[in-house]
């Protein structure tokens, strides 16, 4: 099913007998859910670009790649990075926006600018009921009335489809750099991340893996170069530059986890804080789960695959993984189920039972027939 | 501004109520003696006042459940109070209300420089927190202008902004988790020191449900490292609407200043009478900020004042020394209180696309004469938060009336325009019956759906946020 307007998706969601499974690009998706297929391609097109208010309404389907070149062409860009999982998924398609907001997909500048949630301003959706609702709008300030973009953003289609967005966008800056440094070990790395995201010069990006530590400044030339040259001269000695393009390549490698292309075991992403990362790794060390991880947000983001041959089965892995992140707290969600590993295996992190009993009462409420991507969140 | 009755029924428990609070929290934390309550009667919008049923000042989380578990068991509504500075009424009482302070609630529990986390108790100030890192050059980023006396539960609930959300975001972007008591006192911790959610973002919803969700009582926030300096530049121009357009031509090239502040002619000429800032004579005023060392406040100065110069300012005043940049904000930091010098004021809060700026001046100007009462224009341009100050004598009948009927208009055009009611306010009472300008009804029946989620009861801060029309049903079926 694939509705070209708002009224046709309410049409659909309120005569649905069964489960929907709900995709733009499809880029992203479980492709082992059931039910039928709802595409929201259709809702296509970008309804409002105000470049001098750094503000852009999308309906959900518009392709990512048409919102960044609008977006290009004014000098401007979504900050938060959203992430390509076409890389480690292996999908085919392409993302569009709606997915990125109903997923909050956001890359390494989420340390400095923050997460795609954050720079949603405005969601309109159909709930489970067919009704079409809207909160937030276009401006970037605004308490009126309860925030349910935020609720939106990373919903996964669970309490509604998204028809539309409004994001808060942002100039690309004059120039980037990359201070690098390669045969770190983890915890070196930890060391030399956390002192830059502690200087103030304003580092937007911070990751390591394979021995490599990376450290991203952006911004107008002239300051550029003197936080460049001001952290290589303290936190970051020893460390070397690269410039411009090289140093984008750097950072869209970390981004869509490119490391981990063509691989086969369980794919995790993990969120702690950047001190616990380590510990984390070390963990599923003692518990002869062989791994790799990449290093992002200054070492809390944590992308951790389970090796395919791993002695440790992949299930007995995830419980390791998830007992060690509950010890510290923070989560770990299943983006890629490795090959063999049971389905029993959730792919978002158990919750707290009172915060889970307000998640599920909200999808309830939302979706009372409970035909909106049905057990994908719990 | 009108609230619902009070209950009987719960005017009538008082004293059994009372006791049953007693029995929980320790004596002098339960105030319930009539002329103690009285301070408690309104907050910063005090043209509306009311004296609650009891005040409760709990000093722990298990103070606070316990108190909302009493509340909870005999059904009586609970509005929680951070310093009660809320400029729209978040605070106000009900005379059948149990008003939850978190005045004793101001304790850092944990700083994490590595981690760029402080966590604290929720009634401590804004101002505090960023006391308590500053030692080690670290600040807490959203900085309302209350920020002495706002506290950090009021600034989670109304989500708080500032002067400066333009490069470092408002509230919302700057918390990372919460520890929240239920209506029925059950305990949750909703995120934490790591980055966004792992299922549904709650926490995202909590900040700015003005108090009707939970009681937080601890919280989790990001704290950044300062930057090396901060220098303003002070534009005028012979019309808002090229002001207007030079602040969109700063942001479409690409700096980032932390702050954009506007003021018109009339703010101009009282705050600059007030505070002897010498501000130039002149219809707008721009105050522009930017960050950094000496090198790159001088680069991006560079970029806006070539940007300035094209709008043919009629002043343009660089800040060469500390003395000079202290001088440029005098003005703008005493708008407030010089308005308020020379007449009552009612302030207001939507926010505008930026593009609408001067249409939305314009209209404003034509609307004070209309209702016969001045209008200044003192905010921040850089994210369309209007700030407009309605003047009104409170000691002549019917004034008061006239400027909330003004006020309630100018709302109105900010939504016309593709904006908002309020963009950091809140809505409390003072902008409860605009809503349904802002929101279709099943727009405001999703948001009512996520209060009967926490609150099934409606026992939180019942009478604000909606229209009372509109939560009517739901407010009567809990009585």
């Amino acid at each position: 099913m694939r509705p070209e307007t708002e009224a046709e998706l309410a049409d659909i969601i309120l005569n649905a007998d069964d489960p929907l499974r709900i995709h733009g690009g499809g880029t992203r998706s479980d492709q082992t859910m059931t039910g039928t297929a709802l595409d929201t391609r259709a809702l296509s097109g970008i309804t409002l670009y105000e470049p001098g208010a750094l503000t852009l309404v999308a309906k959900a389907g518009t392709p990512l790649t048409e919102i960044n070149a609008t977006l290009a062409e004014q000098g401007q860009r979504l900050a938060f990075e959203p992430m390509d999982h076409r890389v480690v998924l292996g999908t085919q398609g392409e993302p569009t926006i709606g997915g990125v907001a109903a997923a909050n997909v956001s890359g390494p500048r989420r340390i400095q600018v923050g997460a795609c949630r954050d720079f949603m301003i405005g969601v309109q959706y159909v709930d489970g009921s067919g009704q079409l609702v809207k909160n937030g709008g276009r401006v970037m300030k605004n308490v009126t009335g309860y925030d349910l973009v935020k609720l939106m953003a990373g919903s996964w289609g669970t309490l509604g489809v998204m028809t539309e967005v409004s994001m808060k966008v942002l100039a690309i800056p004059q120039a980037e750099a990359t201070l690098v440094r390669h045969g770190h070990t983890p915890q070196d790395a930890v060391q030399s991340m956390t002192a830059a995201l502690g200087s103030p010069y304003d580092v937007s990006g911070a990751a390591h893996f394979n021995g490599r530590t990376q450290i991203r400044i952006e911004g107008l030339a002239g300051s550029v170069e003197y936080r460049a040259g001001q952290l290589q001269a303290s936190e970051l000695a020893g460390f070397e530059r690269v410039d411009g393009e090289v140093s984008a390549m750097l950072w869209t490698e970390v981004r869509d986890v490119t490391p981990f292309a063509q691989t086969t075991g369980a794919l995790w992403r993990v969120s702690v804080k950047p001190s616990d990362g380590v510990g984390i790794t070390a963990a599923l060390q003692r518990a002869e789960v062989a791994h790799d991880v990449i290093y992002d947000w200054g070492g809390g983001l944590l992308w951790v695959l389970v090796h395919a041959k791993s002695e440790v089965r992949s299930d007995g892995a995830a419980q390791v993984l998830r007992n060690a992140v509950n010890a510290v707290g923070g989560h770990a969600t299943l983006v890629r189920r490795g090959t063999g590993m049971s389905q029993d295996v959730p792919v978002f992190h158990p919750e707290a039972p009172g915060v889970a009993a307000l998640g599920t009462a909200l999808r309830a409420r939302h979706d009372p027939r409970g035909i909106l991507n049905p057990g994908l969140m719990g | 501004m009108e609230m619902p009755e009070p209950s009987p029924r719960v005017l009538d428990q008082k004293t059994a109520l009372v006791a049953a609070l007693q029995a929980v929290l320790p004596a002098e934390s339960v105030i319930a003696d009539e002329s103690e309550t009285r301070a408690y009667e309104c907050d910063a919008l005090t043209a509306y006042k009311c004296p609650p049923l009891v005040v409760v000042l709990p000093a722990s989380t298990q103070e606070v459940a316990a108190a909302l578990k009493v509340c909870h068991r005999m059904g009586v509504p609970v509005v929680p109070r951070g310093s009660g500075t809320s400029l729209a009424g978040g605070a106000l009482p009900t005379a059948d209300c149990v008003i939850l302070g978190t005045a004793r609630l101001n304790n850092v529990l944990e700083t994490d420089y590595d981690n760029r986390v402080i966590r604290v108790q929720s009634g401590r100030t804004n101002l505090s927190v960023t006391g308590a890192v500053e030692e080690e050059d670290f600040f807490y980023a959203p900085d309302p202008s209350s920020q002495l006396a706002c506290a950090i539960a009021g600034n989670i609930a109304m989500n708080s902004g500032g002067a400066h959300c333009l490069k470092y975001g408002v509230t919302t972007n700057n918390l990372l988790g919460v520890r929240m008591v239920t209506i029925e006192g059950e305990v949750l911790d909703i995120g934490g020191a790591h980055l966004d959610a792992g299922g549904l973002d709650l926490l995202g919803l909590i900040c700015g449900s003005e108090g009707q969700l939970g009681v937080v009582t601890e919280a989790t926030l990001r704290i950044l490292r300062k930057p090396e300096g901060a220098r303003p530049v002070l534009m005028g121009f012979d019309s808002s609407e090229v002001a207007g357009a030079c602040v969109s031509d700063i942001i479409k090239a690409g700096v980032l200043p932390v702050a954009i502040e506007f003021m018109d002619s009339l703010c101009i000429r009282v705050t600059d009478q007030f505070s002897g800032a010498g501000y130039p004579d002149c219809e707008a005023l721009l105050i522009v900020e930017v960050e950094g060392s000496d090198i790159e406040i001088e680069e991006q100065l560079a970029l806006i004042l070539d940007i300035a110069r094209k709008h043919n300012p009629v002043e343009l005043r660089e800040a060469k020394t500390g003395d000079e940049a202290a001088r440029i904000w005098l003005g703008r930091k005493s708008a407030f209180g010089a308005m308020g010098r020379i007449n009552d004021y009612m302030c207001l809060d939507g926010t505008i696309p930026v593009s609408e700026l001067p249409r939305v001046l314009r209209r404003i100007g034509e609307m004070s004469q209309e209702f016969g009462l001045e209008v200044g224009n003192v905010f921040h341009a850089g994210d369309g938060n209007m700030h407009p100050l309605i003047l009104f004598d409170a000691n002549k009948p019917g004034d008061l009336e006239t400027c909330e009927a003004f006020g309630a208009e100018i709302l109105k055009l900010c939504v016309e325009v593709g904006g908002c009611l309020t963009g950091e306010h809140g809505v409390g009472i003072e902008k409860r019956d605009l809503m349904t300008y802002q929101y279709a009804p099943a727009d405001l029946e999703a948001q009512m759906a996520v209060k009967d989620v926490f609150d099934p009861g409606w026992l939180l801060n019942p009478a604000k946020v909606f229209p009372l029309q509109t939560s009517q049903t739901r407010r009567l079926a809990a009585q």
